[in-house]
């Protein structure tokens, strides 16, 4: 049979069905351009993308949460005004009707390919409009979902928004697609309803209907023709992970015991009601930012000591560790002058704020609420600063820490100096916090905002748990927690890699702390430890991925 | 009926992932509400039209840029005040 075929996993699980294929898009017509009459020709478009939006809204109607915000969305661009300008503009440069809407799509679709990354990724949506206004106009039906009556593996080039909203996890087991990303709405649409996905395999096209295929939303592989063995062992521990996670409750640990803290990372106040609800140990990156952006004015001592109040009382008896204000470079405050910066990333910003006068202020502010609110609370308050690169550094910051009667001073490892010299870093304060977002930006060199390297910043990058592997061992020797908060702490087979590596605790969006807890759960802290070693083997981060996803 | 001439006002997009997604879509239906057509552009290119969410999509205004907001005719000042507070405000969810 077939070889099998690796994509992106982008939603965990695994499933075994048949593959049935998106129906594709009609063929268009012929151009028949120019039409006799421009005006009623457009008035005809302008019907068809009306009936595309008006289906859109229905489906929106039906729907909720993410996937009723992305529909509603869609809805707008059928009704572009600068759309049905487009069109008019092609008919009177002698288009037939259909061939107008396709040149006016077109148009836009060059426009959000040119700005490249998430764009690019939504110009896929312009083209099922596309093919929807012209069935339309073709008198045929809207492109859709196939219904072969039983359970289905669905593979696709790619889905749009309005296919996915439509899938019934009762008769879809698995989504498959050809291109799309991590950040696509086929991603997203079917994290947020538990359907295991697989994106970008390449492969996929080959897959036609009636193939039995196997399907690992967790790691990206996609079995066509599987032995029965195999299907039987996945889809086994795929019903091991499920009634784990139905049972998954309280602290985390390993299947031999081993305890890791699982923390949540928290925003904003607007996220505070949900993060606390979750069945975590605390907060383990409250990002305290969201006081400072966006004002005209420094919030005063008294305001900040009822922010953090509301944060430390929502977690009572449970841990809370603070990061001190991390602006500058991309998120320059309006109280503070910044200066011009030609490479903001690399600038003053976090902890380096506290070099100029009004940036100690700002700090010893913060400090001085954080203190008193703790006070009034129960909460475990830890704080941590971030953008910390030297021993210096963190000293300095423990020092105005103790200074101001908190007991608990740490540092964010984010700069690749301080992780490589963690053992020095840590000699002066209580913990430290892997935040491997910004890690994985500085280590492979690779801007975060930059769409057409994420394959560099993938969490997932060799080099990456190189340096997290450096810090750990710097935290067991000293006896110190070293922590990792960061999107490589939401995706539980990572999680289980960074355990093996030797952090200590997880700190991750609310909504990971359940699959992060269950897959901990099925393994020893010496299968972590080799599924560590697994990853440390691998040359990039797909490698580590399936050399990890085999052990 | 008071005619206020062409107004103009420069605006930082406050939502970090810029205007995008859900802050494209808040601000395009705003826009598609107001009184006075309003023009949106980035420092050195083309106008496009605020209530068009393809024209704003493309536009590809990221959180921290500068935009400019033009309006004309009756409203303009209102249209403007209106916009310019949606963008001011951080949408990011």
């Amino acid at each position: 049979m077939t070889a099998e075929m690796t994509g992106i996993g982008v939603s965990p699980g695994a499933a075994y069905a048949p593959v049935a294929r998106l129906a594709p898009a009609p063929a268009p017509p012929a151009d028949t351009g120019p039409e006799a009459d421009p005006a009623a020709a457009l008035q005809t478009a302008k019907a068809a993308l009306e009936a595309v939006a008006t289906d859109l809204d229905e489906r929106a109607e039906a729907a909720s949460g993410a996937t009723a915000d992305i529909l509603d969305a869609q809805s707008m661009m059928p009704r572009d005004p600068a759309l049905a300008a487009q069109i008019e503009k092609a008919l009177a440069g002698g288009k037939s009707t259909a061939h107008a809407v396709i040149d006016a799509y077109g148009f836009f679709r060059t426009a959000l390919e040119a700005a490249g990354g998430y764009l690019a990724e939504r110009a896929a949506d312009l083209d099922d409009l596309r093919d929807r206004t012209v069935a339309v106009l073709m008198g045929q039906p809207m492109p859709g979902l196939p219904d072969p009556g039983h359970p289905f593996v669905l593979v696709a080039e790619d889905l749009a928004p309005a296919d996915t909203a439509q899938l019934d996890p009762t008769t879809v087991v698995a989504v498959v697609t050809e291109q799309g990303g991590p950040t696509s709405h086929t991603a997203i649409l079917a994290k947020s309803m538990g359907l295991p996905a697989v994106v970008a395999c390449t492969a996929a096209a080959a897959l036609t209907d009636g193939t039995e295929v196997l399907v690992d939303g967790g790691t990206g592989l996609v079995v066509p023709g599987p032995d029965p063995a195999r299907v039987r062992r996945v889809l086994d521990a795929e019903a091991r992970r499920a009634a784990a996670l139905e049972a998954s409750r309280g602290p985390g640990r390993t299947a031999d015991g081993r305890a890791i803290q699982l923390l949540v990372n928290l925003g904003s106040q607007a996220d505070l009601a949900a993060a606390a609800a979750v069945d975590s140990e605390g907060v383990g990156l409250f990002r305290t930012e969201f006081l400072f952006l966006d004002r005209e004015t420094e919030p005063n001592v008294d305001e900040q000591i009822e922010a953090y109040g509301q944060v430390f009382a929502a977690f009572s008896g449970r841990k809370v560790v603070v990061r001190t204000l991390d602006a500058g470079a991309d998120k320059p405050l309006a109280f503070v002058d910044h200066g011009d910066e030609p490479n903001p990333a690399l600038g003053v910003r976090g902890i380096r704020l506290a070099r100029t006068e009004a940036g100690a202020s700002l700090l010893d502010g913060q400090l001085t609420a954080i203190a008193a609110a703790a006070a009034k609370h129960t909460a475990d308050v830890w704080v941590m600063a971030p953008m910390v690169a030297t021993p210096g550094e963190a000293a300095a910051f423990a020092d105005r820490c103790r200074a101001h009667g908190l007991a608990a001073a740490g540092t964010m490892i984010e700069v690749p100096a301080a992780a490589l010299r963690a053992s020095r870093v840590l000699e002066a304060c209580d913990f430290a916090s892997l935040g491997t977002n910004d890690l994985g930006q500085y280590t492979l060199a690779a801007d975060r905002m930059n769409g057409a390297l994420a394959e560099l910043l993938d969490p997932w990058q060799p080099a990456l748990l190189d340096l997290v592997s450096l810090a750990a061992e710097a935290g067991r020797e000293a006896e110190k927690p070293v922590g990792v908060c960061g999107e490589a702490a939401s995706d539980p087979l990572l999680a289980c890699v960074l355990v093996g590596l030797g952090v200590t605790s997880l700190s991750m969006a609310p909504s990971a702390v359940a699959a992060v807890r269950a897959e901990l759960a099925t393994r020893t802290l010496a299968d972590c430890a080799g599924m560590a070693a697994e990853a440390l083997l691998a040359d990039d981060a797909a490698e580590a991925r399936r050399l990890v996803a085999a052990f | 009926m008071s005619f206020e001439g062409t107004v103009e006002r420069r605006v930082v997009i406050a939502s970090k992932v810029g205007l995008h997604a859900r802050p494209a879509k808040l601000f395009t239906k705003l826009a598609a509400a107001q009184p006075a057509r309003v023009l949106i552009a980035k420092e050195g290119q083309e106008p496009v039209d605020a209530a068009s969410i393809l024209s704003i999509l493309a536009l590809d205004a990221k959180g921290g840029d500068e935009v400019v907001l033009t309006a004309e005719g009756e409203g303009a000042e209102a249209s403007l005040d209106a916009l310019e507070a949606e963008l001011k405000t951080d949408r990011d969810t």
